[in-house]
């Protein structure tokens, strides 16, 4: 768990951004979680939250308290407010149902390579 | 008898019932159940949890069952349609007869991806996309441009010449054929196919996309070619496997067949060559 002393760190942004939709404008907390999301096995624990404007559309992310439509993943994206579904592999890489079979390295790369597919595209919610 | 047979080979007339067995069953809402069934499983199938459709070694007898009942769809609706396959290590390329006007239609413009040709081009007013994930109500593609290469002849032999099945903890991290196959591992197969076509088949509603019936064709040919090389390695696993459906548990959603009933394709369909 290498990213302990940087969830300490960034506790107080962690624990606003778990509020669905609350705003996250601590930049800090986006900026280094390509390397940072690599959890390996241990769950959904050290994975960082995120809020940003990527080509012009809202993506957020922050782990969830499991259940609800999440089947599991432990873990939320979403696009403009509209929850976009994703799913962690086994490797620890991650994919969404709009690129489902593409595995990219955190859940913020599958919400920017969402936003690439989607083109402008609202998400359509899934149940 | 149901012959399945390379769609590079089909007639006029072949591809023409094809395409209109295709549209009557969009027409009737009987298609887009299919999409709705293939985002369900999609969605639901996890690694650490209970998988059936993808990532585990369901993943081949799951989509074997799905094309039986969607070519039976199609054959009541014309009895003389069979599922073509797709062979993307020949046809590699979107000068294929297969993305021509009178088959599929070929790539989408750049602008928005909206495929402009064909018989599935949204301005037909035939195919619209209603089982969706996003707003766009048109069959997109971008062939050839997320991934610049579909696999070659080369690779699936590699993939073929593995002997065993899956492994534990069978799930997209497995070595094995049927993962290598899938495409979680190694050089990527069935999901670098998706990934090359774009739009609607990158996503979980890939249905939407009438080559996906094609392409899964061939994955269920490529199957068949591995029993074929391998006549002592069985399905596994056989027996008391958590979340994973073992060799004679039967499958959601269809809950009346197993991985064991549909080993054998040859009482349902044969295909044209070795």
């Amino acid at each position: 768990m290498p990213d302990i002393t940087r969830r300490h760190a960034l506790g107080a942004a962690a624990a606003l951004a778990a509020t669905v939709g609350a705003p996250l404008t601590a930049a800090a907390a986006d900026d280094h979680d390509s390397h940072q999301d690599h959890g390996g096995h241990d769950g959904h624990q050290g994975l960082q939250p995120f809020d940003e404007v990527y080509r012009g559309r809202r993506i957020q992310g922050h782990a969830t308290e499991g259940g609800g439509h999440h089947h599991g993943a432990g873990y939320a994206v979403f696009v403009d407010g509209a929850e976009l579904h994703v799913m962690r592999n086994a490797d620890g890489s991650w994919i969404s149902v709009v690129s489902h079979y593409s595995p990219v390295p955190t859940p913020r790369a599958a919400a920017r390579a969402a936003v690439d597919e989607l083109q402008g595209a609202r998400l359509v919610p899934f149940n | 008898m149901t012959i399945r047979k390379n769609q590079a080979t089909l007639t006029a007339e072949e591809k023409r019932r094809f395409v209109d067995a295709l549209i009557a069953l969009k027409r009737s809402g009987r298609y887009d159940e299919f999409v709705t069934t293939h985002n369900a499983f999609i969605l639901g199938d996890t690694d650490n949890g209970e998988r059936t459709g993808h990532r585990s070694p369901s993943f081949l007898p799951w989509h074997r069952r799905f094309l039986l009942e969607f070519e039976r769809a199609l054959q009541s609706v014309d009895s003389t349609v069979a599922l073509p396959y797709w062979d993307w290590t020949a046809d590699r390329t979107v000068r294929s007869s297969l993305w021509a006007p009178d088959f599929l239609g070929g790539t989408g413009r750049s602008r928005d991806g909206r495929v402009m040709d064909g018989p599935f081009a949204a301005s037909t007013g035939n195919w619209p996309i209603n089982v969706r994930i996003d707003g766009r109500t048109y069959l997109r593609r971008a062939l050839g441009s997320a991934v610049r290469q579909l696999p070659t002849r080369a690779e699936v032999d590699s993939v073929l010449a593995m002997s065993t099945y899956d492994m534990a903890p069978w799930n997209s991290a497995s070595d094995g054929f049927r993962n290598h196959l899938e495409g979680w591992r190694g050089v990527n197969l069935h999901n670098r196919v998706h990934v090359w076509v774009g739009g609607q088949m990158g996503t979980g509603v890939s249905p939407n996309d009438p080559v996906f019936w094609l392409h899964h064709a061939f994955v269920d040919r490529l199957w068949a070619d591995w029993q074929r090389l391998h006549p002592n390695s069985p399905y596994v696993p056989a027996a008391g496997t958590p979340n994973v459906v073992d060799l004679n548990e039967t499958m959601k959603p269809w809950d009346d067949t197993t991985p064991a009933a549909l080993l054998d394709h040859t009482p349902h369909y044969t295909f044209d060559a070795a």
